[in-house]
């Protein structure tokens, strides 16, 4: 393999400085001036119509600026999630609608001189509602004949008729043939849940006009280009007159993907002409913004005698909430991202509903789907291998995909739309399952349990995938440019949440130019600065970015030659770039970048060393982890307590070793709260209960044993010196593997998360089961 | 109304309006380094030292802070040097997204003072109340570990 200098090698984070002093770099630390406070009215029910607004009294009120109501926006549907265009999403979102759909639907935008004074505008509002019979779950979603978007102007939603925001269904071969022929068949359903984001920092932006009264926004966004543009369209602003800073942001995950604060403060700029500051409370971030999808999932799996899986037939309805952000492509990829694991059935489908509820609007969420989906189908292949006697390692890490091979379902299935065809030219999960199981001590664990009175503990496995990037549909782009002291600006529209991918993307940089890390200076999501990147989501900045900052690079390097060349009389192919020289093959002759770029600046030949790269997936590598939990169930009480957590991951070349981990262990932990914690819960009403840090618990440092995690390097050869991606696949594995070992301790399988005391401790009892199968 | 803070080692004349909390006095300050993210007192963003003891500003009113030495991240290192935690972090790639790094720099600084050399069940049970929801904790009790190892010397 390639040497490299500073791919691969322990790298601070280059905006690490400021986050550890505290600096002032998020969005609300930016705002200089005085702006206008805004503050949201939202609905109380979860489905109504507004029949009335009265505001005049709230006018009246010394200090409020203007309040706005759909009376006074224009009317446009559009999809809230930030994707690219055309969206894959339903157009099924106002600015403000006369109907709302769930309990905190936006019902009028106010802004005042501040907080204190907004609110109390809030409280004089008057509204008048004719309220509707809500759908609260799947279920009432399927059967009752209440209608949530019965409006014309939406588009793109499957079947109004019935809430059904997308449909998809998909069959390789004649399942049900395949099924009737296995020897052995099992079939399970599952619930994964809804989850939270909870990002530390709740969504806040800030809009005001520059000195050319051009729009600005500065906000905390996964996506500020699909921003631009989505903002241009429903205030019909030349995209040229509105800029989109993103600074740095207290987290993502998916929940800032969709724009939940932007069109608001937009509305208030553009009626008054000032500057305008809404920052969501904890509570509206929890109610008001992105869930992720809440799924049923039957899985239906057949395999013979010696456990070689011959079909899979996936069924699974999700709930989208009251708006289709990423209703079809998180439905897709549920099955899309965890069905090519098993690639040697005979035959598979996979099919279903996202169905529309008037509860909070899901969304992205770090997993997309296929943190469900596989809670479901490993959870149902962990039931075969039991059934089968079996260790469920072995039985699954034998039907699993290995490199060389490839799956159909990648053909068929992209992100809504068809897939790419792809052979997997990169692949070390049985690696991992190896250095898993020794660490974790698997056959010794899995032979031998380990009882104490009541405490009997157990160990559970899970294999999980995700991709990278959304091949054919998702563009980055770099700009580099030269510096006479040798160094250079790195500009990027990619979007660093958090996660370190401006400093991976500096490694990468710095690697092709040969210079070390401190010579790339990196400035990264700014419309009118850097060039265009699709966002952060997907899994797809070190790979896509990462690959456009390559081709950009590449071509600085190629006019930093052509001129050293001229310099040094020799010629480009025979010339290196070497730790800040250019230097020729004998190593004779040796010129330095700073030397070189001074004279392109003020003596001869004069010219500015710059490029742009660009860079479209043909193709989304798969990273791949292999999951190991050990919990501790009390019998008498149901109490779960996770002892151990396991995980090696594939995700290619590692670019930044401590960058990499810290998303495995992040996204490892939200697995785990996914798994054990966290859990969203509304009222009769439709009212959400769990929305602040008390009532939805995350996990703490308290509540997980050891986490111990490492890397299994792969070369893929499409991926930036190897690399593919980490940021999503980390999160998957907890929830099934936890499922799995709380089975394995106790012979109760619980099929819905998170498993919490309760639901085991009445499923011990014989309880519950009918309704959880 | 008014009052004066003492503030990392400075007095400071703060007005505010009656019921607001130490969070937001603090950041029209000027001390931008205080965070909040929940304001209700549930996930330590907001935690600053009062007489050296981490206190959740956002539940905190001026009054009972009055007379007492309050410190925030910016006392923790001058220019370019760095505290050892800042220097730990920043070396076990403790801060991802960094929201939740001031109130976790300052819970750790107390732990740091009462506990010089803390095992990693200690360093759980004192931090528990900082979440971060980044980084899965294990960065993070790797530099304190770190940083108690050069402070401590
Ligand atoms: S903001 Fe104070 S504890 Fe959360
Ligand atoms: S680093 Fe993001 S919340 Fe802790």
């Amino acid at each position: 393999m390639k040497k490299f200098n500073v791919v691969g090698k322990i790298e601070r984070k280059v905006d690490g400085f400021s986050l550890v002093k505290g600096k002032p770099v998020y969005t609300e630390d930016l705002i200089k001036d005085n702006p206008l406070i805004v503050k949201i009215l939202r609905s109380p029910h979860a489905h109504a119509i507004i029949k009335k607004i009265e505001k005049e009294e709230a006018l009246k009120i010394p200090g409020v600026e203007i309040i706005l109501t759909h009376e006074e926006l224009p009317r446009i549907p559009f999809t809230k999630a930030g994707q690219g265009f055309p969206e894959p999403s339903p157009y099924d979102s106002y600015i403000l609608d006369k109907k709302v759909r769930y309990v905190g639907d936006a019902v009028a935008i106010i802004a005042a001189i501040d907080e204190k004074t907004a609110l109390l505008a809030m409280k004089k509002i008057k509204v008048e509602y004719e309220i509707l019979e809500s759908i609260l779950s799947i279920e009432d979603a399927m059967t009752k004949k209440v209608l949530i978007h019965d409006e014309e102007e939406s588009s793109g939603i499957w079947d109004k008729n019935k809430n059904i925001a997308a449909h998809y269904d998909m069959e390789i071969g004649d399942v049900e043939k395949v099924l009737s022929e296995s020897e052995v068949v099992v079939s399970s359903t599952y619930r994964a849940a809804a989850q939270h984001h909870t990002t530390m920092e709740p969504h806040i932006s800030y809009s005001y006009f520059d000195q050319n009264n051009r729009l600005v926004i500065i906000t905390s966004t996964q996506v500020p280009f699909h921003l631009r543009r989505v903002m241009s369209r429903l205030y019909n602003i030349p995209i040229g007159n509105i800029r989109v800073i993103k600074p740095r942001i207290g987290g993502g995950f998916g929940g800032k993907q969709a724009y939940h604060t932007e069109q608001y403060v937009t509305a208030v700029t553009l009626k008054t002409g000032k500057s305008a500051k809404l920052m969501l409370t904890r509570d509206e971030v929890s109610r008001c913004t992105n869930t992720r999808h809440e799924f049923i999932i039957k899985v239906t799996a057949g395999a013979d005698k010696n456990g070689k899986l011959k079909a899979i037939k996936m069924e699974a309805n999700s709930n989208t909430g009251a708006y289709g952000e990423g209703a079809l492509t998180v439905f897709m990829v549920c099955g899309s991202k965890t069905l090519p694991l098993y690639n040697k059935v005979e035959a598979v489908s996979f099919g279903g509903n996202a169905y529309y509820t008037n509860m909070t609007s899901a969304g992205a969420y770090r997993g997309y789907g296929a943190a469900q989906g596989i809670f479901a189908l490993d959870s149902t292949l962990d039931e075969m291998a039991y059934k089968l006697k079996m260790d469920p390692l072995k039985f699954k890490n034998m039907n699993t995909i290995k490199e060389g091979e490839t799956s159909d379902v990648f053909r068929i299935m992209g992100e809504g739309k068809e897939g790419v065809d792809q052979i997997m030219k990169s692949c070390k999960l049985d690696e991992c399952v190896e250095k898993g199981k020794k660490l974790f001590n698997w056959d010794e664990k899995f032979k031998n349990k380990y009882v104490d009175g009541d405490k009997v503990r157990g160990v559970g496995c899970a294999l999980v995938m995700q991709g990278s990037g959304i091949p054919g549909v998702d563009l980055g782009a770099a700009t580099i440019k030269m510096n006479e002291d040798g160094s250079f600006n790195l500009l990027i529209g990619a979007t660093d949440l958090g996660t370190g991918s401006d400093t991976a993307l500096a490694q990468i940089a710095a690697e092709e130019l040969g210079v070390s890390l401190k010579k790339i200076i990196v400035y990264s999501s700014d419309t009118d600065f850097t060039p265009f990147d699709k966002g952060a989501y997907a899994s797809s900045t070190t790979y896509v970015s990462g690959n456009a900052v390559i081709d950009a690079a590449k071509r600085v390097k190629k006019q930093i030659l052509e001129n050293a060349a001229t310099f040094m009389e020799e010629v480009p192919e025979n010339l290196l770039l070497e730790n800040e020289f250019v230097i020729d093959k004998e190593r004779k002759n040796k010129l330095s970048l700073s030397e070189l770029c001074t004279k392109l600046f003020y003596n001869s030949n004069q010219k500015q060393i710059a490029a742009t790269g660009s860079f479209v997936g043909d193709e989304g590598p798969v990273p791949y982890v292999a999951g190991f939990a050990e919990v501790e169930v009390n019998l008498k009480t149901g109490k779960i307590k996770l002892l151990d957590y396991v995980a090696y991951a594939d995700c290619g070349k590692v670019i930044n070793p401590k960058g990499a981990l810290g998303q495995l262990e992040g996204g490892l932990m939200q697995g785990i709260g996914y798994a054990m914690y966290e859990d969203i819960i509304y009222d009769k009403r439709g009212k959400m209960l769990t929305s602040d840090f008390f009532n939805y618990k995350i996990p703490s440092r308290e509540d997980y044993g050891t986490l111990r995690c490492g890397f299994v390097e792969s070369y893929e050869p499409t991926g930036p010196f190897g690399a593919k991606s980490i940021g999503e696949v980390s999160l998957n594995s907890p929830t099934p593997a936890i499922c799995n070992a709380i089975f394995n301790a106790t012979g109760v399988r619980l099929r819905s998360n998170p498993f919490t005391a309760e639901r085991l401790f009445f499923k011990l009892k014989g309880g519950e089961s009918n309704n959880e199968n | 109304m008014k009052t004066i803070l003492n503030i990392n080692g400075k007095d400071y004349t703060a007005e505010f309006s009656e019921g607001e909390k130490l969070d937001k006095i603090l950041r029209r300050l000027g001390f931008l380094s205080v965070k909040h993210s929940c304001n209700s007192m549930d996930c330590g963003t907001c935690t600053v030292l009062i007489d050296g003891k981490p206190v959740l500003s956002c539940g905190t009113f001026a009054a009972s802070a009055t007379g007492k030495k309050i410190e925030t991240v910016e006392s923790l290192s001058k220019n370019e040097k760095l505290h050892p935690l800042q220097e730990a972090l920043l070396e076990e790639n403790g801060a991802q997204c960094g929201f939740c790094i001031p109130g976790f720099e300052l819970t750790a600084k107390a732990l740091l003072e009462k506990i010089p050399h803390p095992n990693e069940e200690e360093i759980r049970s004192y931090m528990k109340g900082n979440l971060c929801r980044c980084t899965g904790y294990e960065r993070q009790h790797q530099a304190i570990m770190k940083a108690s190892k050069k402070t401590g010397e």
